[in-house]
């Protein structure tokens, strides 16, 4: 299955990542006498309320969908990283602070928190800037769920035979971190990335739900799944739900990965 | 037309001649009214409660737009147009059984006035100099005396809920068609009707209808899975979205009742002390620019997209709903881009590249506020990001939640340009005053002013103040035609759409008229009635 999953992912990442070439037109083209038009050999997914193209607006968007999660996942895991290493090996007071960060951070309202900051950001910053903000808060706002577990596991390494031994032939703090911990942990790491990153994507699909995700005119995934609010005029127009479909494979391509992944660790 | 008489004779004609007493309407309500009292209602929802809860003593006609008697039976001006003399109707009783007279009209002005109260509908009273005072002149009249002439005085006593003065029930004992029974917050309001209510038909008391059940109802979709499976009689607002669906299963149980007086409309920041950079004032501030940019919106396109052909192209301060006081002579401005480029051109504004730069070289870009979450209003935005693109101008969309986005428009006033929707309830444009006016909090581009900053807001000011106090409607109308020409050749609003009252109505409630003014359906509800049979 991990073989599949991945073989899938690639594929789509080609194909997002070809959208350029791919999309017949522009992702922000409004063909104006054609809103809502269904699917047909011009759009072959139809056209949104506005007359764009859906099957571009899903190529472009998906793009951006499956750049930024997985960076924010990155920030997330890094920073989870980090910070359980240092709560880890740098005695009961870290441990306590970070823990104490930890638990202040998910019991956070992190949708109120995106809110200020999107409130904050300079009104004619670009889209891209606005992109950028919104994934990195989200991966600042995600580091606390995987430092929990990485921290336990650091816990349980540092308590472990090679290390006593390490320390025991007098290897330094930093370097049993960096030799002896880090390389262990690095696969549960790696679990927790693939964890993260279906639920960037999700969050991102909840923020454009609300109207808040990425701004107009650029498409994401999220924006899409809007369209999907009104379900009985989708269900008569069923290639609206392609792009929710897209969003499904790769959220269960990446859940594919990391049961695989499990096994490893 | 032929499918309007269709639906006309449908659901009014069996109705007038064979109405059954009894049954419960049910209908949803898009929040929890803020307030159940009558005279703190200001929010939608308990405007449409007090509505239909509420006695008044004169009722604007939601169809013909004028004025009829309810609890009063004539009206006269007096004192120059500083009185207004109420005879009243005799022998009606509140809710509770507590007889009606004009102490009661004298309490209620008088809750309405008091400063501690804040009351919404006070506010409107206040006009000219002085407090208003109500003087009763026996059981069955009260005078009301102002400070100054007012024009237009007797259309402010359509959202005046007279309250008894001596009922142990305070403001739930009612001279309306219905009161309140039971209220479960969060859940739903019903109301029962008023077995004291004053209007008859063939000897018997109105309301036909036992009961009106108000689910409170946040969620568009579901309200409209319930009236598809025939667990709420109504919608009164339809977006255009859903009128279209339920229009493509059943064509007569929706109808499109014509504009309304809400109007999207966009305007920028004027602010001179506004947080934002000062050559981007000095575009907002030419009259040239706000005009070449409303020049290249293409306002049938907003209407024919995003509302499917349900809205007008705006004009201004009103729409055609308004039949006395719409301007007639005004035409929403031309989509016309090489009038647009010929003002930017007399500003000095020119392209450099694909881009449009001002006179001192810096590109053309502005953002554009809006609310999240408000899917007409963001597809208004992105179309008209597509078409300024066309000059060269680039708009950044930018949507904040509703809280954040009031802060800036009202207290920081950190932003270049908003788009939102205005909403009107009274006809009258002495119901506007707090908006055109400078001094005022409410005149959204350039709030709180000392004194008119431009000459054109002086003239707005002037005209606004003099309509207010003369009484001859026909002069009255030339004043406001002026100040609607004003506003039309400065656009400091750039009025876009007028969107049409969409509603969907159950086949057993009859004698619907549906209006496209406030509550729409519900404006005659004392006369609506279920058909059993159905």
């Amino acid at each position: 299955m991990r073989r599949v999953a991945t073989i899938l992912l690639v594929a789509i990442a080609l194909i997002l990542f070809l959208a350029n070439g791919l999309a017949p037109y522009p992702y922000s083209r409004q063909f104006r006498d054609s809103p809502n038009a269904p699917a047909s050999s011009h759009f072959l997914l139809g056209t949104d309320a506005l007359g764009r193209d859906r099957f571009s607006r899903m190529l472009y968007g998906g793009r951006t969908s499956l750049v930024f999660a997985p960076a924010a996942a990155l920030v997330a895991g890094v920073l989870a990283l980090l910070m359980g290493l240092a709560a880890g090996c740098l005695g009961r007071t870290a441990e306590r602070l970070v823990t104490a960060m930890a638990d202040m951070c998910l019991s956070l309202p992190w949708l109120f928190a995106l809110l200020a900051v999107r409130a904050l950001l300079p009104l004619n910053a670009s889209v891209s800037a606005t992109i950028l903000v919104t994934f990195i808060l989200l991966g600042l706002l995600g580091w606390a769920g995987p430092c929990r577990i990485l921290l336990a596991a650091v816990k349980r390494h540092r308590s472990s035979d090679f290390v006593l031994f390490a320390r025991a032939s007098g290897c330094p703090g930093w370097r049993v971190a960096a030799v002896h911990v880090v390389p262990n942990l690095l696969p549960l790491a790696m679990a927790q990335f693939l964890v993260t990153v279906p639920l960037f994507l999700l969050a991102e699909a909840n923020l454009g739900l609300l109207g808040l995700g990425i701004p107009e005119p650029v498409p994401s995934l999220g924006g899409m799944l809007r369209e999907l609010e009104n379900l009985p005029g989708a269900i008569a127009r069923p290639w609206m739900f392609v792009p929710a479909l897209l969003l499904f494979t790769v959220v269960t391509c990446f859940h594919l990965l990391v049961s695989a992944d499990k096994y490893h660790v | 037309m032929k499918t309007l008489g269709l639906f006309l004779l449908g659901l009014l004609g069996p109705g007038c001649l064979h109405a059954q007493w009894g049954g419960e309407l049910r209908l949803c309500l898009y929040s929890e009214p803020r307030t159940l009292n009558p005279a703190l209602a200001e929010d939608n929802n308990a405007e449409t409660i007090r509505y239909l809860t509420g006695g008044v003593l004169l009722r604007v006609n939601r169809v013909s737009q004028q004025l009829d008697p309810e609890l009063a039976t004539s009206w006269k001006i007096a004192d120059g147009g500083k009185t207004i003399v109420f005879r009243l109707r005799q022998g009606i009783t509140f809710s509770d059984g507590t007889p009606f007279s004009a102490d009661d009209v004298a309490y209620t002005m008088q809750v309405l006035l008091d400063p501690n109260v804040h009351a919404p509908v006070g506010d409107t009273f206040q006009i000219g100099s002085g407090v208003p005072k109500a003087v009763v002149r026996g059981p069955n009249e009260i005078a009301v005396m102002f400070g100054a002439p007012v024009g237009g005085v007797a259309r402010l006593f359509d959202q005046v809920a007279i309250m008894s003065r001596r009922s142990p029930l305070k403001e739930r004992a009612v001279l309306g068609p219905f009161q309140i029974a039971d209220h479960k917050p969060g859940s739903y309001i019903r109301l029962a009707r008023n077995p004291n209510y004053w209007k008859t038909d063939r000897g018997k008391r109105l309301p036909y209808l036992d009961s009106i059940r108000l689910e409170i109802q946040q969620n568009r979709e579901l309200e409209l899975l319930h009236f598809r499976r025939g667990q709420v009689h109504l919608i009164s607002s339809l977006n255009p979205d859903q009128f279209e669906q339920l229009s493509a299963e059943d064509r007569t149980s929706v109808k499109d009742a014509g504009p309304t007086l809400e109007a999207e409309l966009l305007w920028f920041n004027l602010n001179r002390s506004a947080p934002i950079e000062s050559y981007r004032k000095a575009w907002f501030q030419s009259r040239n620019f706000r005009l070449a940019v409303s020049h290249a919106i293409h306002r049938d396109d907003l209407s024919r997209v995003v509302y499917h052909g349900h809205a007008q192209p705006g004009v201004g301060p009103f729409s055609q709903a308004n039949l006395f006081w719409f301007n007639q002579s005004l035409k929403p401005h031309a989509f016309d881009l090489d009038a647009a480029r010929r003002l930017l051109a007399a500003d000095g504004f020119h392209l450099d590249g694909r881009s449009l730069a001002d006179r001192d070289g810096h590109p053309v870009e502005f953002s554009l506020l809006t609310n999240a979450g408000n899917t007409a209003r963001e597809r208004i935005a992105a179309m008209l990001q597509e078409d300024l693109a066309t000059l060269g101008i680039r708009l950044n969309i930018v949507t904040l939640d509703f809280p954040s986005l009031i802060e800036r428009i009202t207290k920081s006033f950190r932003y270049e340009a908003c788009l939102l929707g205005s909403t009107n309830v009274d006809l009258d444009p002495n119901g506007q005053m707090n908006v055109w006016l400078s001094s005022s909090a409410n005149h959204q581009w350039n709030p709180n002013q000392p004194k008119p900053e431009t000459l054109w807001e002086a003239e707005i000011d002037r005209l606004m103040r003099l309509q207010a106090s003369t009484l001859d409607a026909n002069r009255r109308k030339t004043l406001f035609n002026r100040v609607q020409q004003v506003v039309w050749d400065e656009a400091p609003f750039l009025y876009l759409v007028n969107k049409n009252a969409l509603v969907a109505v159950s086949h057993s409630l009859r004698n619907v008229e549906p209006s496209a003014l406030r509550p729409y359906v519900l404006w005659n509800v004392d006369r609506l009635w279920i058909d059993q049979s159905k």
